[in-house]
């Protein structure tokens, strides 16, 4: 046989692929279940992060369902949707959503005895992929009290930086009800600040499309939370 | 008997004499990359060891099957393959350290290293002497990983594996964290040390 021919040599290529594919395939199917273990205790993770709680390695559930005491979904308009659950939404999709139609999920998270704060997912896109984070509000419904951010493949020590606490530690006490009016936080260049009077961070040096990213994520993810956050703070007050 | 030494030199020559990093400097970008700390290192390094091994033996069991002007693709589709499952198998049992090397196990495909072992030694070699000239050459490399993450992570960051090692009465004493170690020039600089004192004790690696 000849083993320069064209017709072998497709046949081996297509022998070869159809071997290594179905290699592929299995693995990933024998070990998707573990996989995603680790990716959901990750998410749990970054969750209680916002909340500035670091679980211990082994025990990343066993706290979650410590600290996370309920967790639901609302929509645009505050109203709770039975039958979906937080965990399970994926903000990626529900973030490119119109606001009137996002599922938006809310982790309540009892940090001591008595002392909840809720925890909101935000998604939006870097510089070279999607940034994402968890913001933690205080019963007041206004001030943050912790943000966690993490993103794919921004730059190392640029726009990478935005996972840092140097970073997100920024965010903590920022309003975002101010002189009555709802403003989502500001992410502005290092020494300026917005006109409007919003409350703002200090963006990142060198990594201002990620920064801008930022901003424009918080905007767009936390936008839809407003009434859910005035009805917050109007339970507090009474 | 001739046989046997030769095995040996297949499976040790590519620890010191013939290093794939310090001596052929294949595989510099990934030992940049990964080696900020000793754990990374470490997966690193035994990822590359299996997948080096295993693509050999792969490689040198089709070798007279392979028709010769797809042998690349042919030794791509090998590695590409073993690489993903190295990655779909880290991401179930060892998560953090996927998620640091993230992509740099993906690029272990592009490592000079692999094409050039499966081209030169395992296209011409039976699977025995393959398997060992695959784990040899991953030693080789990993050997050098882990001596470059551990004097990186212990000097920039006073840790090993996670674990605080210089004790807090230096930090107290005013002792600081060499912030360059953790930065990637610092790789290649104490890659040139490694290759600095393997040359002096090999004259016969100096060239003129």
């Amino acid at each position: 046989m000849n083993k320069q021919s064209n017709t072998y040599t497709i046949i081996y290529i297509i022998v070869l692929v159809i071997v290594v594919g179905t290699a592929l395939a299995a693995t990933a199917l024998a070990l998707r279940p573990r996989q995603q273990e680790n990716i959901n205790a990750d998410k749990m993770a970054q969750i209680l992060a916002a909340a500035m709680i670091t679980p211990e390695k082994d025990g990343i559930v066993a706290d979650f369902d410590r600290y996370i005491t309920s967790q639901f979904v609302v929509n645009e308009r505050g109203e709770t949707l039975d039958n979906v659950k937080a965990f399970d939404v994926d903000v990626a999709t529900q973030s490119k959503l119109a606001p009137d139609r996002r599922e938006l999920p809310v982790y309540v998270c009892t940090v001591s005895e008595g002392v909840q704060k809720y925890i909101l997912p935000v998604y939006g896109a870097g510089l070279w992929g999607p940034i994402w984070g968890y913001v933690a509000f205080d019963a007041d419904g206004s001030t943050i009290y912790g943000a966690y951010f993490a993103h794919q493949g921004e730059t190392p020590g640029l726009g990478a930086e935005i996972e840092k606490p140097a970073f997100s530690s920024q965010f903590a006490g920022k309003q975002v009800f101010k002189d009555g009016r709802f403003r989502p936080i500001a992410v502005v260049k290092a020494g300026q600040a917005p006109l409007d009077g919003e409350d703002y961070v200090d963006g990142i040096s060198g990594g201002t499309i990620t920064s801008k990213g930022v901003g424009s994520m918080l905007d767009n993810c936390l936008t839809p939370y407003k009434k859910f956050l005035q009805n917050l703070s109007q339970q507090t007050v009474r | 008997m001739a046989d046997k030494i030769k095995a040996k030199e297949v499976l040790f020559n590519p620890l010191s004499k013939n290093n794939p990093v310090v001596v052929q400097i294949l595989g510099i970008c990934s030992v940049l990359a990964v080696t900020a700390k000793l754990e990374p290192s470490i997966v690193m390094g035994v990822s590359v060891i299996a997948v080096l091994a295993f693509a050999n033996v792969i490689i040198s069991l089709l070798r007279n099957t392979i028709p010769t002007n797809i042998r690349i693709i042919v030794q791509l589709v090998v590695v590409a393959g073993l690489v993903v499952i190295v990655d779909q198998v880290l991401k179930a049992y060892a998560y953090d350290a996927s998620k640091q090397l993230s992509v740099f196990i993906g690029l272990i495909i592009t490592n000079c290293i692999l094409m050039g072992r499966l081209e030169a030694f395992a296209m011409a070699n039976k699977p025995w002497p393959s398997f060992l000239d695959g784990v040899g050459n991953g030693i080789g490399y990993a050997v050098i990983l882990v001596i470059v993450g551990f004097f990186r992570e212990l000097f920039g960051s006073g840790t090993l594996l996670g674990y605080q090692v210089i004790p807090q009465s230096f930090y107290d004493a005013g002792y600081v964290n060499n912030g360059l170690m953790i930065l990637p020039p610092m790789a290649l600089i104490l890659v040139a040390c490694i290759i600095w004192v393997q040359r002096s004790y090999n004259k016969d690696l100096q060239e003129d």
